[in-house]
């Protein structure tokens, strides 16, 4: 059987606002995907272990508190420091246009903004993995 | 409330007109098969006499002003005084706040209304490692004293009311506005405000929770008794199902939770020993004025007869300000849209006219760019004039309670309660909104409809205008407000010249006596109050209270 793409939703920072992420999480699992939620106020170094000892193919961090970047790069900074370099790092949340940009010259990108649709984000993941295929 | 034979009149014609309209259906079918609220209540064609026909008008409504009060809390509402204006708003240092309060002041805000950034709503001083990234960013950062003699210079605290978002550490901050009033030379007595301190919605919605629901609780009626005595024009809690609205509840559940929570914080301070009548006249609620117009106006009502019957039947309470659900509104934040936003403002007005036909006692309009970033400075007028276009010109306000009496409204407000009802009976069953919390069962049922209404509105059944119908290329937005970054760094600095010029050792032993009062059940305010006015930070305080209580660890439910 294919291995199913594995996900870690995670909230950094001191940010309480969850609604997002976890509609998120029941989206990507409703869609076959493997989903676990890190609940809230989680440090990076929290985050990255996390990840490396589900063994997850994506991360996925919300934030509205307007820290992201602050908490996003560190993240990716740390996964690379681990050896897991293929781990897809995305974001969601209330998150302006200039700082998407900056987001993804570190390696945090697609970033998906509000009134993005579930399926949008699905379809991306799909499509992500079965590109690297 | 109606003739018997009218009635039987009337039902005849009804039965009449509905087979007509039925028979007409099948070429001029309607937009959909049926119509419901945001609770899943069904939504009739048309509301007539026989949807009310065993209306008892005395029970059910009342005078405005008398029990039990589904027309409004006073006899003239705003007819004597609009409701508060007061809007939301704090960011970055307290100096760039304190510029942001009084321009509203200028323009004609009522109240003001104190947003906090995450550390300080966490117990977390601005230079904690915890802070870091989110220091000024939601709000406005106090680590102590000399951080609230800055947000309110020159405002004198006898002449404002203010409110704030404050919920863990609400304690502490009531405390510093207690200081400040003093070193204003203005008593106790003399301040009026509110303090959210609702810690258990925290737990189900919100998400800045410091310490467990034991501990959390004592300190809530701690505060209750701390005020009845000596700071009688405080509302010691709000209330609020605008959270759980926010985080995606319906309208029923909206109502069900927050009275839920509000019968374990008067039970709370019953078992501490507080009187009915000592300390419920001072709670006050709020609530979110969301899209579903009619739902909105029946739910505020079916709230304060609910709460009514409640504090009378269940608590026994005797004094009529014990059974007056007064509340504060706030528009939808979760209804604005990053995509055209100036339609934003569009809902926002219909949202605030909901919360004024409901019978709200202050109120917040949402700036329309609020799914984009923290509201502008004119964008945050253009909310407030949103209220006083209603307030001033619309004539809305002339009469008591305009849609009493509509069979429509009336129907619906009877159905909210009977729904509210049967959830806070299960609530009951469950041990009470405490436990419905730590078993994660209001935490599903939020859950639940939130994933519901973003299927709908991904289905296309749930219109939203510039989303997922009538959309439309745009430019990137401009004007967007955008938080200092060397606010943390100047907070910082400041915090540790202040650290360095305070009496240390009267700051160690107040805060000895803290953690010593923390493990008897004293109540905690002198102590803390002790503790602010010689400069304490928010951090000393709660890092003090942490290692008495311990932190709470949500259960993840995914």
């Amino acid at each position: 059987m294919e291995r199913k793409i594995r996900v870690l939703i995670a909230k950094p920072g001191l940010d309480g606002h969850d609604r997002g992420a976890k509609i998120i999480c029941q989206a990507l699992r409703d869609a076959g995907m493997e989903v676990i939620y890190t609940g809230l106020r989680q440090t990076p170094a929290q985050i990255v272990a996390a990840a490396i000892q589900e063994d997850v193919d994506v991360v996925g961090l919300s934030s509205l508190s307007g820290a992201h970047n602050h908490l996003f790069p560190p993240i990716r900074q740390l996964l690379n420091e681990q050896g897991a370099e293929d781990i897809l790092v995305f974001g969601g949340g209330v998150i302006p246009a200039e700082d998407i940009e900056s987001l993804k010259v570190v390696g945090i990108a697609p970033i998906f903004t509000p009134g993005t649709s579930t399926q949008d984000v699905v379809d991306y993941l799909f499509n992500y993995f079965k590109d690297k295929e | 409330m109606f003739n018997v034979d009218e009635i039987l009149k009337i039902k005849a014609q009804k039965a009449d007109w509905e087979k007509k309209t039925k028979a007409a259906l099948v070429k001029r079918p309607e937009r959909k098969p049926c119509f419901t609220t945001s609770s899943d209540l069904e939504i009739d064609r048309c509301y007539m006499p026989d949807d009310i026909e065993n209306f008892d008008y005395a029970a059910r409504l009342g005078m405005p002003g008398e029990y039990p009060y589904t027309r409004g809390v006073q006899a003239t509402m705003y007819r004597g005084r609009h409701w508060t204006m007061r809007q939301y708003a704090g960011f970055g240092s307290a100096s760039e706040t304190n510029q942001r309060f009084k321009y509203l002041l200028q323009n004609g805000v009522s109240g003001l209304s104190c947003a906090f950034d995450l550390p300080t709503q966490i117990g977390y001083d601005s230079d904690d490692m915890m802070a870091k990234g989110e220091v000024g960013k939601v709000g406005v950062a106090i680590d102590s004293l000399a951080d609230m003699e800055v947000l309110f210079d020159g405002i004198p605290l006898d002449k404002v009311s203010t409110s704030m978002t404050i919920n863990a550490p609400a304690a502490v901050l009531l405390a510093m506005y207690v200081a400040l009033a003093e070193k204003q030379g203005v008593p106790p007595t003399a301040i009026n405000g509110t303090i959210q301190n609702d810690i258990l919605k925290e737990y189900s919605a919100r998400g800045t929770y410091i310490f467990p629901p034991k501990e959390s609780m004592r300190l809530i009626t701690n505060i209750f008794e701390y005020c009845a005595k000596d700071v009688p024009n405080w509302n010691t809690i709000s209330i609020s199902g605008y959270h759980i609205r926010e985080a995606g509840s319906s309208a029923v559940q909206e109502i069900a939770f927050t009275l839920a929570d509000g019968i374990a914080y008067v039970e709370a301070a019953l078992k501490a020993g507080l009187k009915i009548d000592d300390f419920a006249p001072r709670l006050s609620f709020f609530f979110n004025a969301h899209l579903n117009f009619f739902e909105e106006i029946a739910k505020y009502r079916a709230a304060r007869r609910i709460w009514a019957k409640l504090m009378k039947e269940r608590f026994g309470a005797t004094k009529e300000k014990s059974m007056m659900l007064r509340f504060h509104t706030q528009t939808a934040g979760c209804t604005l849209t990053a995509q055209q936003a100036d339609v934003n403002v569009v809902r926002v007005a219909f949202q605030a006219m909901s919360a004024v036909l409901g019978g709200t006692q202050s109120l917040h309009t949402n700036s329309k760019d609020e799914a984009l970033a923290l509201p502008s400075e004119a964008s945050a007028l253009l909310a407030l004039r949103t209220q006083q276009v209603i307030g001033f010109e619309t004539g809305a306000v002339d009469t008591v309670d305009p849609l009493g009496g509509s069979y429509f409204i009336e129907s619906l407000t009877d159905e909210i309660e009977n729904k509210v009802m049967e959830y806070i009976e299960h609530i009951d069953k469950l041990g009470g909104a405490v436990r419905a919390v730590e078993i994660g069962y209001i935490q599903k049922e939020i859950q639940e409809s939130a994933y519901k209404y973003q299927k709908a509105i991904e289905s296309g059944e749930q219109v939203v205008i510039g989303v997922n119908k009538f959309t439309m290329h745009e430019e990137v937005p401009t004007g967007l407000l955008k938080v200092d970054s060397t606010v943390e760094d100047h907070q910082v600095a400041a915090l540790t010249k202040l650290k360095a010029n305070r009496n240390h050792a009267k700051i160690q032993a107040i805060l000895a006596e803290l953690e010593e009062a923390a493990k008897t059940d004293a109540n905690l305010m002198p102590f803390i109050l002790a503790a602010v006015r010689e400069y304490a930070t928010i951090g000393e305080v709660c890092n003090t209270l942490r290692g008495v209580f311990g932190e709470y660890t949500a259960p993840v439910l995914f």
